[in-house]
């Protein structure tokens, strides 16, 4: 199974089986992964689901759509250069994500 | 039904909806211990609504996807989740515990009570609305049943011109339907936007093919047969329709906190804390009226919110309160409706605004709209423009200053141009 890896502003890990198909958000949401809120449900309209990806995992990403590079700057903590918003990245087939959640999300 | 261990039973929670789970989530992240029970009257495991009337009804996403949580989660995390029972009456104390009865002849008893009961559709009262294919778009099994008919029809009425319906004729349209939307008022989304957006989404819908008939003066709904057959106008039209779908608002579920004799006006009365007139009962969300949360508000002003973001910061506002660390509830609410290829998303409220800023760039399809009170900005319309919205939306969360002849450019960036306050 694919798995993500969440890990938090301090530091403390938490490994989450994820189903091909759901986003990273939803994966995250549905097990109660700390650290992102999804209000919006994954329509991109809140930017509360901001990621920094491992840089090892970055460029193998699909790139990102015009709208979520300009959420992406309204974010609560500044972007980086691997950041994204998780749900729009989809889980793939044998993927192995490592992701950390920033200090807040609004 | 058992009640929580030794005598504790705990938070019972109705409606298992937004603001319920958030409630119960939230609670546990701060730590409360006692037992929560979070329970509904739909047969579905708890799921967001937002996608009802877009995603899910253009079969971009399926209905796993708008499942909360998984059933581990809420084991772990010792929520019990009750669905399909209906709570009926409720027999409370002074002290905030009681007992709850459902329809099925089920009793919960609870220390303490949470009403996040939320709202249904408002019915229509016209000739022809019972006939089989005049839906409503409230839940769940309303989509269900919407999604099940769309391929087997052509012609579609929409009745109700504000974002259920909107979002709704966007998605049919898309879908290859022919939709016309039926709206009674002089404009679109008359009650959330201002005057030049309700305009720009006219212009944008019609040019997308959605015949919008704007004062619109519905007579009845005709049949043929068992069946919908279209809906006749004053003016003696009929638009032929196999489908109309109804939005024309919604009605909060005050009746059982009626029934014990919380204050009800417009929904059920609460304090900045989510507390009712009782004190002790907590209703977050929809079915909530709750004082302005917005920073600057006028005193005493009193609103309902029908917005996930409401649902979920007030659900927040009232965890703390149950777990006695009371914290004033203010934000800057803010709202998303997606029509087709249209984001819109607004920030702040714009009620009481004396100047509006355009900002447009056509080339690349943006448009928003700033609402200011004095030098204030207060709130926008952003249509396309998620910088726009994220600027003001920190503008008015921080009290910063977009100076309004600056921000006319729509080249110039909103974020470049607000200044903090001194
Ligand atoms: C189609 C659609 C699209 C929307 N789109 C957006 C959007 O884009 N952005 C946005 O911000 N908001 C949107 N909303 C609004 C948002 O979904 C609501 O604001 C939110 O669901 C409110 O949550 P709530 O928990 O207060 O109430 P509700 O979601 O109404 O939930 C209340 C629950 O309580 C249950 N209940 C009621 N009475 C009883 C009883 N006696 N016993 C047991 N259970 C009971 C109800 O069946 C329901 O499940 C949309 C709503 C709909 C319907
Ligand atoms: S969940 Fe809202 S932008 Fe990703």
């Amino acid at each position: 199974m694919p798995t993500i890896t969440y890990t938090d502003a301090t530091g403390s890990a938490r490994v989450v089986e994820a189903n091909v198909g759901d986003s990273v958000m939803e994966t995250a949401v549905r097990n109660g992964v700390p650290g992102i809120v999804a209000e919006c449900g994954g329509s991109l309209s809140c930017a509360t689901c901001h990621v920094f990806v491992d840089e090892a995992d970055f460029a193998a990403l699909p790139p990102m759509e015009e709208m979520e590079d300009e959420m992406l700057w309204g974010a609560a903590v500044e972007r980086q250069d691997t950041s994204r918003l998780c749900c729009q990245i989809k889980v793939t087939d044998g993927m192995d994500l490592h992701v950390t959640t920033p200090e807040t999300q609004v | 039904m058992p009640t929580g261990p030794e005598g504790s039973a705990g938070l019972l929670i109705i409606g298992s909806s937004q603001a319920g789970v958030q409630l119960a989530v939230s609670l546990r992240a701060l730590g409360y211990e006692p037992p929560i029970t979070l329970l509904g009257d739909e047969n579905h495991r708890p799921y967001q609504r937002p996608a009802l009337s877009k995603e899910f009804l253009q079969g971009a996403i399926t209905k796993e996807s708008l499942i909360y949580r998984t059933q581990e989660y809420w084991d772990e995390h010792r929520i019990r989740v009750v669905r399909n029972e209906r709570i009926i009456r409720i027999d409370k104390r002074d002290d905030g515990s009681g007992v709850a009865h459902s329809m099925s002849g089920a009793e919960i008893a609870f220390d303490r009570l949470a009403l996040t009961v939320g709202a249904r559709a408002r019915r229509l009262l016209v000739e022809g609305v019972d006939l089989p294919g005049v839906l409503y778009l409230r839940n769940a099994d309303d989509a269900l049943e919407l999604k099940a008919r769309v391929p087997m029809i052509k012609d579609v009425v929409v009745i109700g011109g504000g974002f259920i319906g909107i979002e709704a004729a966007a998605s049919l349209n898309k879908m290859g339907r022919t939709v016309t939307l039926l709206e009674a008022g002089p404009r679109l989304v008359g009650r959330a936007v201002g005057a030049e957006t309700s305009s720009y989404l006219l212009d944008h819908h019609r040019q997308h093919g959605i015949d919008v008939v704007l004062d619109a003066d519905v007579r009845r709904i005709v049949g043929s047969g068992d069946r919908v057959a279209g809906v006749e106008l004053a003016d003696g039209r009929v638009v032929p329709a196999e489908l109309v779908l109804i939005g024309v608002g919604v009605i909060p579920n005050t009746e059982l906190a009626e029934s014990i004799g919380l204050e009800c006006d417009n929904g059920i009365r609460v304090d900045a804390h989510a507390l009712a007139s009782d004190g002790v009962t907590v209703a977050v969300g929809d079915v909530a009226n709750l004082p302005n949360p917005v920073p600057g508000a006028p005193e005493g002003d009193r609103i309902r919110f029908e917005s996930v973001n409401n649902a979920v910061e007030q659900a927040k506002v009232a965890a703390y309160a149950i777990v006695g660390r009371p914290e004033e509830y203010a934000g800057v609410p803010w709202f998303w409706s997606n029509q087709a290829d249209l984001k819109l998303q607004i920030a702040g409220l714009s009620a009481g605004h004396d100047l509006t800023v355009v900002r447009q760039d056509e080339a690349k399809g943006k448009y928003s709209v700033l609402y200011y009170r004095g030098d204030a900005i207060i709130a926008a319309d952003c249509v396309n423009a998620p910088l726009d919205f994220m600027a003001v939306k920190a503008a008015i969360a921080s009290g910063a200053a977009i100076p309004p002849g600056e921000a006319a450019d729509p080249a110039v960036q909103l974020k470049s141009i607000s200044r903090n306050p001194s």
